[in-house]
């Protein structure tokens, strides 16, 4: 008797072990490639981004100060980056090189040296 | 009407220094079309300014307090006055301060106050605008947007920079759009800017987010040309038949669209101050309807 009840317990505590370690590999699994991008006036940080052309990235943008802009003109893409929220840019390199990428919302007397470089290799 | 002709006549003879650069307005309308809008088109110049940044300071312009001012004394020794003067925006060098802005825009007002032509107009730049959506700008010269008509040409000022996002906007487009159904389709047509509508080099923040689409209402109008400041020099593009003229700066120049790696001033010459600075006449009018533009230093050499 004792050794059933064990036998059942054991399941029981198997099967919530699987589900959590399903569960778990669900949501908490890191993406990939995920670059993390923090405007603030007047710079990106990190303002050299480097990437593999043909495998996918997803850009995540935060400002920390006021409203900014991404553009990465060579890709036609940009994104608006607004205080307090997380903005998401998501492509795939299709050619190799150095690009540069600015603050395309005019952001105070140091925007025109707000900018980078992607480095697709 | 006498003296434009002596004096389209005198610069070819004498000609005189600076790079002449004949605009096409002509599109592809008949010479028919050509002869009698000449007849209906007085002869006259005007000139145009651009860039100034009243209150940059920095290596670029060792004297940045007197550039201006020496702009505005050359304007004043042409030989002949100029029908009107348009400044195309950046009048002052941001700030972001806004007592500091208007200060800086009272200083810039009251030296181009010196002009003896009193048929000046002006447009902001970003460095103007964009910080307060063109508020400070409008306590000192009023609209952002406008249309005059000179001497059979319809005058445009569009403004790409009081939106910070560097937009002209839908209102602002379906404005331009209106106005323009008002005009035939062969009406002459200047566009004042201070960017450039066109993609000339984003990767610099040369471009209007949705210029294209100002392109696109234009272009239903044959005889249409823009000129623009923004990129401090010379420039000459076409979009189909409308030809954009970027005009140099009265502060520092910029190196030419993707020349180098950063957008950078060109240094300053010791050995020939004031290189790559100046403004320019646009002359009106002429037989097949184009427009000269020609440059001037701030300083003759």
């Amino acid at each position: 008797m004792d050794m059933k009840i064990d036998r059942r317990k054991f399941l029981i505590g198997s099967s919530i072990l699987g589900i959590g370690a399903i569960c778990s590999f669900a949501f908490s699994e890191p993406e990939e490639n995920v670059i993390f991008v923090i405007a603030k006036k007047f710079e990106f940080s990190p303002n050299e981004i480097h990437l593999k052309m043909g495998v996918p990235a997803i850009l995540e943008f935060t400002s920390l100060d006021t409203l900014m802009g991404f553009n990465l003109p060579d890709f036609k893409v940009r994104t608006d980056i607004v205080p307090g929220m997380k903005s998401r840019l998501s492509f795939t390199p299709d050619k190799a090189g150095t690009f540069t990428f600015y603050c395309d919302i005019f952001c105070g007397s140091g925007h025109e040296d707000m900018n980078g470089l992607l480095i697709v290799s | 009407m006498k003296n434009s002709i002596n004096r389209r006549d005198f610069l070819r003879l004498a000609g005189l220094g600076g790079v002449v650069f004949a605009s096409s307005l002509s599109g592809c309308a008949s010479m028919g079309a050509y002869k009698e809008k000449s007849e209906e088109t007085n002869d006259f110049y005007f000139v145009q300014l651009s860039d100034t940044h009243w209150g940059f300071e920095g290596p670029p312009n060792p004297d940045a307090k007197g550039t201006l001012i020496k702009a505005v004394s050359a304007v004043n020794s042409l030989q002949q006055p100029p029908d009107f003067i348009m400044f195309t925006g950046d009048l002052t060098h941001t700030t972001d301060n806004p007592n500091e802005r208007r200060k800086r825009l009272g200083e810039f007002k009251a030296i181009v106050s010196e002009l003896k032509v009193k048929n000046v107009r002006f447009m902001p730049g970003e460095h103007d605008a964009s910080l307060d959506h063109g508020e400070a700008y409008k306590e000192f010269f009023g609209e952002t947007h406008y249309t005059f008509d000179h001497k059979g040409i319809h005058f445009i000022v569009l403004d790409n920079v009081s939106d910070p996002a560097a937009a002209l906007g839908d209102q602002q487009l379906a404005w331009l759009a209106d106005d323009l159904s008002k005009l035939t389709k062969d009406a002459n047509v200047v566009v004042f800017t201070h960017r450039p509508l066109f993609d000339l080099y984003p990767q610099w923040d040369w471009a209007t987010r949705d210029g294209s689409k100002a392109i696109e209402i234009l272009m239903a109008h044959s005889n249409v040309t823009v000129f623009y400041g923004h990129i401090h020099q010379e420039n000459h593009f076409m979009t189909g038949h409308i030809a954009h003229h970027s005009a140099k700066s009265l502060m520092f120049p910029l190196p030419p669209p993707g020349s180098q790696p950063k957008r950078m001033p060109v240094p300053w010459d010791m050995s020939q101050p004031y290189r790559g600075l100046g403004f320019r006449e646009v002359d009106a009018g002429s037989k097949n309807y184009a427009f000269d533009i020609k440059e001037y230093p701030v300083i003759k050499s």
